[in-house]
């Protein structure tokens, strides 16, 4: 079988979006990174949906990918919102809340 | 893989799953206003500004009407081979989840007309949130607990970011937003890897798979692990706390209400199913992480709490405090889990009515004083009396002072800890004790200045409560007082929720 090698793949793609979602400071990276994590997932429901035998790993998957597209759609909207009221999207200079 | 499922398929006769659209009606009835309200947008345009907020409660309180006949119908229904559940559990809280909703829209609509905001969009993001969490209410299913928390959140973030031209309200909507989709995606690894586990998303079979001690233990506890961080951000536990202060502060603050109740109440719902449904089975990785994150968020939310200057900071970090509270009766759910069960909803449902009339005194103070600091609380009780009953009310039963209802709260869930008679659960009572002593202290600085302070600036003219404002007022002051005087009622709603252990089984 060769499942442990798509779990391995998968928990690269995972530990790689975690490290970036820590540790980019641009905001459309940090969206990049968590795309990565939500592909690792994908391969997961996949390749365990193949393993058992069921279909429902492939439609949990087709549901991420439908709902990560309008997630991310929201998320572009917010960071081009803030481009454009302070011209960068460095999360560092978002910081007038704190305390 | 497709072709060959298709080419499957098409020997199999289809044969129309049998669907009882009685159980479905609420969330019908919501798409349907839902649309509505789109529609007359797109008809209307200016002109549909002041249908838009009385559509929207309508369609809240036009939705409760199948829950309560479900309600009298009393019969437990289970549709899509047990991915979606009506019972006792999910009525109570889908009626609290459209309560909740019906006030949020009540408060919103002065504060949307008045200041610079879009305003019919904004009711379609908080239908389409409201029906997420209705949905979330019935989910027992991998698949559906993400599509329902992917649809609570997603219009979220931009109610959140909703005061385009204001630098803070677009940062909360940031941290909401990047927390928020952080969170779901270490969830989805979590439900990815409890999938692979089982071999199907169903909770009830999920826990079948996973109970006792299987070969595969440190994948489900890993898998366990996700899922239930993801939804300790959701909740706003420590140490997943970091957005909530920022995007209460920032956000306009009918968001901020509903974000506190709504957003966080589903986010229990969700643990609840979890936990009650799935994961009894495993009661080893759950109590110990439950005891943690509301020892943990119980004390550092009041900490932070103790030296805020700003109200509805000092709510976000209260808010913290009181999903410890919350959480407290999880860390007894394998020991005691119908009180547990039944303590968590009790709490949910209280919390609701005195968080929301804290909101709702705050929107009607900030109208005159356009601040949020605890100081332009000065003087309220010279210039506006009633609000000042009504916010003393309402922190006094945040507070747990009885006999008001976050008193009831707090006592269900002191009983849950102590009858499960572990050392773990006393020593979490005493963590609970300590914690509503410490919560005292700032709950007493508003209070003193609200009644005992000047006024900052000598103003004193009166506060103009525009209706909607006060019914929501009375709404909420009038449960928060009315549960606890009268715990028994809450006790009708929540009596028979055991009931849920024994139907999800079967």
């Amino acid at each position: 079988m060769w499942l442990n090698q798509f779990l391995l793949l998968g928990a690269v793609l995972f530990c790689i979006g975690v490290y970036g979602v820590l540790a980019r400071r641009n905001g459309v990276m940090v969206l990049m990174s968590i795309e990565l994590i939500l592909n690792a997932v994908n391969i997961n429901f996949i390749a365990f949906g193949a393993y058992h035998g069921t279909p429902i790993g492939q439609v949990f998957a087709l549901f991420v990918i439908a709902v990560a597209a309008a997630e991310v759609g929201v998320g572009l909207a917010i960071v081009l919102l803030i481009y454009r009221n302070r011209s960068s999207i460095d999360l560092e200079s978002a910081n007038l809340l704190k305390g | 893989m497709i072709a060959s499922l298709l080419a499957q398929a098409s020997q199999v006769p289809f044969e129309a799953p049998v669907i009882d659209f009685h159980a479905l009606a609420p969330e019908i009835v919501l798409v349907a206003f839902t649309a509505v309200v789109l529609l007359v947008d797109v008809i209307k345009l200016e002109e549909a500004k002041r249908l838009i907020p009385g559509l929207t409660g309508l369609a809240m309180l036009a939705s409760l009407i199948p829950v309560i006949s479900l309600a009298l119908d009393g019969a437990d229904r289970s549709l899509f081979g047990g991915a979606f559940v009506v019972d006792n559990l999910s009525l109570v809280l889908q009626a609290m989840f459209l309560l909740t909703a019906y006030v949020v829209t009540l408060l919103s609509s002065n504060y949307l007309a008045e200041g610079d905001f879009w305003e019919s969009e904004f009711y379609l993001m908080l239908l389409s949130s409201v029906l997420g969490m209705v949905l979330m209410c019935s989910a027992r299913d991998l698949v559906s607990i993400f599509v329902a928390l992917e649809l609570l959140s997603i219009p979220a973030y931009m109610m959140a970011t909703w005061e385009k031209r204001n630098l803070r309200s677009n940062e909360a909507g940031l941290k909401y937003y990047l927390m928020g989709v952080f969170a779901s995606a270490l969830m989805l690894y979590g439900m990815s890897l409890l999938f692979g586990v089982s071999g199907s998303t169903l909770l009830t079979e999920i826990g079948a798979a996973i109970e006792g001690g299987s070969s595969s233990t440190p994948i489900v506890t890993l898998g366990i692990v996700l899922v239930i961080v993801g939804f300790a951000f959701k909740v706003s536990a420590v140490p997943f706390h970091t957005w909530a202060p920022d995007t209460y502060e920032g956000a306009p603050t009918p968001v901020t209400a509903f974000l506190a109740v709504a957003s966080k109440a589903a986010g229990f719902v969700a643990l609840l199913q979890l936990i009650f449904v799935g994961f009894l089975g495993r009661t080893d990785v759950i109590e110990p992480l439950m005891w943690v994150l509301a020892a943990a968020s119980m004390t550092v939310g009041n900490l932070i709490a103790l030296r805020q200057t700003n109200v509805v900071r000092l709510l976000a970090y209260s808010g913290i405090a009181q999903a410890g509270f919350m959480l407290a009766p999880l860390a007894v759910s394998g020991s005691n889990p119908d009180d547990a069960l039944t303590a968590v909803v009790t709490y949910l449902l209280i919390y609701a009515g005195m968080n929301l009339g804290a909101f709702a005194v705050i929107i009607a103070v900030s109208r005159k004083t356009r601040s949020g600091e605890i100081s332009s609380l000065g003087g309220l009780f010279g210039y506006a009396p009633g609000l000042t009953v009504a916010m003393t009310l309402c922190l006094a039963s945040l507070a747990g002072i009885p006999p008001l209802g976050g008193w009831f709260a707090k006592f269900v869930v002191f009983r849950a800890l102590t009858a499960a008679d572990t050392p773990a659960g006393y020593a979490l009572a005493i963590v609970v004790a300590l914690n509503s002593v410490i919560a005292f202290y700032y709950y007493g600085l508003v209070l003193k200045a609200m009644w005992f302070s000047p006024a900052p600036d000598g103003d004193t003219t009166p506060i103009r409560v525009p209706v909607s404002l006060l019914s929501a007022l009375t709404i909420t002051v009038a449960a928060t007082v009315l549960f606890g005087v009268f715990p028994g009622l809450i006790g009708h709603f929540t009596g028979n929720l055991a009931g849920l252990l024994s139907f999800a089984g079967g």
